[in-house]
């Protein structure tokens, strides 16, 4: 081999090796104050929302499901407390997902990525998975200390017990999961005797391996590749919005704590920073937040604690790295004083907003009918000829009973007769008109048949109105149609 | 490929750049995390396995059949064994109730009528159409003038052993002859005759001369099977002449055609390709359309 074809090689290889990168793994350091505390807080309110929500019990009375959260895929129900949802009125999710974005995007406003950092189940479960490394592999120095070194029985037995508690909690959040879309006890007895459906067994399997591989594996990088959040909320921030920032004004130049103190009593000044890295060490993502806004930065607060205990021990105020915004660091640069504005324009309509979509739901919510009537003209034909020249139209007509009982209702087809109306293999009322029979919380679907003379045809379309009467309450639903003779 | 120690450094990042430059702006070379890679490969492995396990590789005599065996069509039989598994009580009961209390019944008339129209949506629309709605030579079955007769148990005859469906024994067999073609009638006869039949249904006639004349040659010729008054008789097929409802149309030259070349349409008997309860399940469908007598 020549000498250039050996650097041409070696050249390759380095090229080859810079097309990928192993990410640097992380070792978060643990860390104590205030933020800490309220992401302990979080993170057991949060789980145990998740994990205990199934078993909690609402009665509905009889022919219902007392389980308070329900999504009942093969009824084509969801069930949340006093609220029941059917397939139809699934705009309330889409008013739900808008209030969900909107209210992101106020949170962001207001305090950059509360989200990302307190309760996105991301974070969340990869924080867990952090807590059970620690405990059983030590904090981020012992544990940088034995991956660096040899495959020891110790090292072995600790990986082992780590990943298996990991498996455990990732197939108990699968396990959970399961439980929102059957009746939650009877599922879990089902799942303990091997008699639950194939879909939960597979279900759990997909869950415990997605959550196993991402808040164990995966992690930071999630939030850096995966998730889209961290781009557009780069977008939306704005001046004002609090931030956890590093306060540079405070910080810089960094010194050594010795030399700041000479400094100091020479006069001088010196930068509050002393460089001692905590804030990187805590960092569950490895970002140094004093390079400034980070995509990388979950905004979660645990540096905010690292500093500030570093502060304290070197006798230095607090809230070096703290929730601040642009605005506050140029205007004491300046000499200005803090402000603080939480009331601006974008906020004000992110509220209204919300205010807004969840009027809308709350209102129609709080008016909707437990009775309703739908009709489908047929398509083909669209009106018929019959023997004697008389036009027929047909319509499907469908009756919601959402209430919990068995209701009878009358079909009445306005502005005509009984004998021009025949609802087929349907018993009639005294009046002769359709009267059916609907199950609790079921459909009722009817062949509707109108016939009028041949002289109708010399209007080509006439209104028509199905009304659905409730024979116990009286209750009303109508919908309109057309009968067309052209 | 540059060597990659010519490359410059981007100052703010540390990063090399990959030496391009568009407008002062330059690209950093971040390298792509490796586990980008590794699922890369995951899935090139997953795929070499697919093809071990699954049908994947078409040849000239066949395909690989791969180790599990799997087949698509072997699938489906265990999907509608399912399926009939699923729907097996509610056809039980429409197996063994009447047609008339099928369609008396609210529940069993809404099983038949998902299961009836579903049939019909895949054995019949294709002639009769998606809405039954019928065409030129196909009937409307949403109408009340039957061929074949409109109650339940004459429409489920007709289903079950078609028409003019020779492989059937018991299929409705009577055709028109064809009068102009075999010579029974001549061309000016025909034209009479057409114009008289026009009349049995409230058309005017073209030739009103022609009226009388083939009011006798109906008399004839035709009341054999459409009756003296022109009503038909379902029970031969012949069709009731005096109704809005035509199927090859109540103009002069459709039903000259008619006379001229008889016949019929066929349809296929359906016993022993659809069961009985699809059977019976599609002339409710077909009765509850609306044109049932």
């Amino acid at each position: 081999m020549s000498l250039a074809d050996a650097e041409r090689n070696a050249h390759m290889t380095d090229a080859s090796e810079h097309l990928y990168a192993a990410a640097p793994k992380i070792y978060p350091q643990s860390v104590h104050g205030t933020f800490r505390r309220i992401k302990w807080a979080l993170l057991i309110v949060t789980l145990g929302i998740y994990y205990f929500l199934p078993f909690l019990r609402f009665d509905r009375g009889p022919n219902e499901p007392n389980q308070a959260v329900l999504v009942d895929l093969a009824h084509h129900r969801f069930y949340f407390f006093f609220i029941e949802i059917w397939p139809q009125e699934v705009y309330y999710f889409t008013g739900l997902l808008i209030i969900a974005a909107l209210a992101l995007f106020l949170m962001n406003a207001l305090a950059g990525r509360v989200w990302c950092g307190y309760l996105c189940p991301q974070t969340v479960w990869t924080d867990l998975f952090f807590t059970v490394e620690r405990v059983v592999e030590g904090d981020r120095r012992e544990r940088m200390e034995r991956d660096a070194g040899p495959w020891t029985a110790n090292r072995i037995a600790r990986k082992s017990v780590k990943h298996l508690i990991w498996v455990v909690i990732a197939w108990w959040t699968g396990g959970a999961w399961v439980l929102y879309f059957a009746d939650a006890p009877t599922l879990v007895h089902q799942l303990a005797t091997f008699q639950a459906p194939a879909v939960a067994y597979i279900s759990i399997g997909i869950l415990t391996f997605t959550t196993y591989t991402l808040a164990g594996h995966m992690r930071e990088q999630v939030c850096t590749y995966m998730c889209p959040w961290p781009r557009i909320q780069a977008a939306l921030t704005d001046d004002n919005a609090l931030n956890v920032t590093y306060r540079y004004d405070r910080g810089e130049p960094r010194i050594s704590l010795k030399k700041a103190v000479v400094l100091r009593t020479a006069g001088g000044t010196a930068g509050d920073c002393v460089d001692c890295g905590q804030c990187v060490a805590v960092c569950p993502t490895g970002v140094d937040i004093r390079g400034g806004p980070n995509l990388g930065c979950i905004q979660c607060g645990l540096c905010i604690d690292a500093c500030d205990t570093v502060m304290k021990r070197i006798g230095r105020p607090p809230r070096l790295i703290a929730y601040d915004t642009d605005v506050n660091i140029k205007r004491r640069l300046s000499g200005l004083p803090n402000v603080f504005r939480p009331i601006r324009v974008r906020t004000v309509l992110y509220m209204l907003f919300i205010a807004v979509v969840g009027g809308i739901m709350l209102a129609t919510l709080s008016t909707r009918s437990d009775l309703g009537v739908a009709v489908l003209h047929d398509r083909n034909p669209l009106y018929l000829q019959l023997a004697d020249g008389s036009i027929r139209n047909a319509y499907t007509v469908r009756i919601l009973n959402h209430t919990a009982a068995t209701n009878s209702y009358v079909l009445k087809v306005v502005p005509f007769s009984t004998a021009q109306v025949t609802a087929i293999g349907t018993p009639k009322d005294a009046e002769g008109w359709p009267k059916v029979e609907v199950g609790p919380d079921q459909t009722y679907e009817l062949r509707v048949l109108v016939t009028l003379p041949a002289s109708a045809a010399d209007q080509p379309s006439r209104d028509i109105t199905f009304q659905a009467i409730d024979q116990t309450t009286g209750h009303i639903a109508t919908t309109s149609d057309h009968f067309l003779t052209q | 490929m540059s060597p990659a120690h010519d490359k410059p450094i981007d100052a703010a990042t540390g990063t090399e750049t990959t030496g391009h430059e568009w407008d002062g702006i330059k690209e950093l070379n971040t390298p792509l995390p490796r586990w980008w890679l590794w699922t890369f490969y995951a899935c090139i492995a997953f795929a070499l396995l697919y093809w071990i396990a699954y049908p994947a590789w078409p040849g000239i005599n066949g395909y690989t059949h791969g180790l599990l065996g799997w087949q698509s069509r072997a699938a489906v039989v265990t999907d509608v064994k399912d399926l009939q598994a699923l729907r097996a009580p509610m056809n039980d009961k429409i197996a063994t109730a009447a047609l008339k209390d099928i369609e008396n019944t609210p529940d069993l008339l809404s099983f038949a009528r998902a299961e009836g129209g579903a049939a019909f949506a895949q054995n019949c629309a294709p002639c009769h159409g998606a809405g039954a709605q019928g065409s030129y030579g196909y009937p409307n079955l949403n109408a009340n003038r039957w061929i074949w007769g409109g109650t339940l148990d004459q429409i489920y005859t007709t289903i079950e052993h078609g028409a003019r469906w020779t492989a059937d024994a018991q299929t409705h067999m009577m055709m028109m002859p064809s009068f102009g073609r075999d010579g029974i009638l001549k061309p000016d006869q025909i034209s009479q005759v057409a114009d008289y039949v026009r009349t049995l249904s409230g058309n005017k006639p073209e030739v009103a001369d022609n009226v009388a004349l083939g009011a006798k040659i109906f008399a004839d010729n035709c009341v054999m099977c459409h009756g003296k008054d022109g009503k038909g008789n379902i029970e031969i097929g012949a069709p009731n002449l005096t109704t809005k409802i035509w199927l090859y149309g109540p103009a002069k030259a459709d039903i000259e055609h008619r006379v001229e070349v008889g016949g019929g349409n066929v349809m296929p008997a359906w016993h022993g390709r659809l069961d009985e309860d699809t059977i019976k399940a599609l002339a409710v469908y077909v009765h509850s359309l609306g044109g049932g007598l």
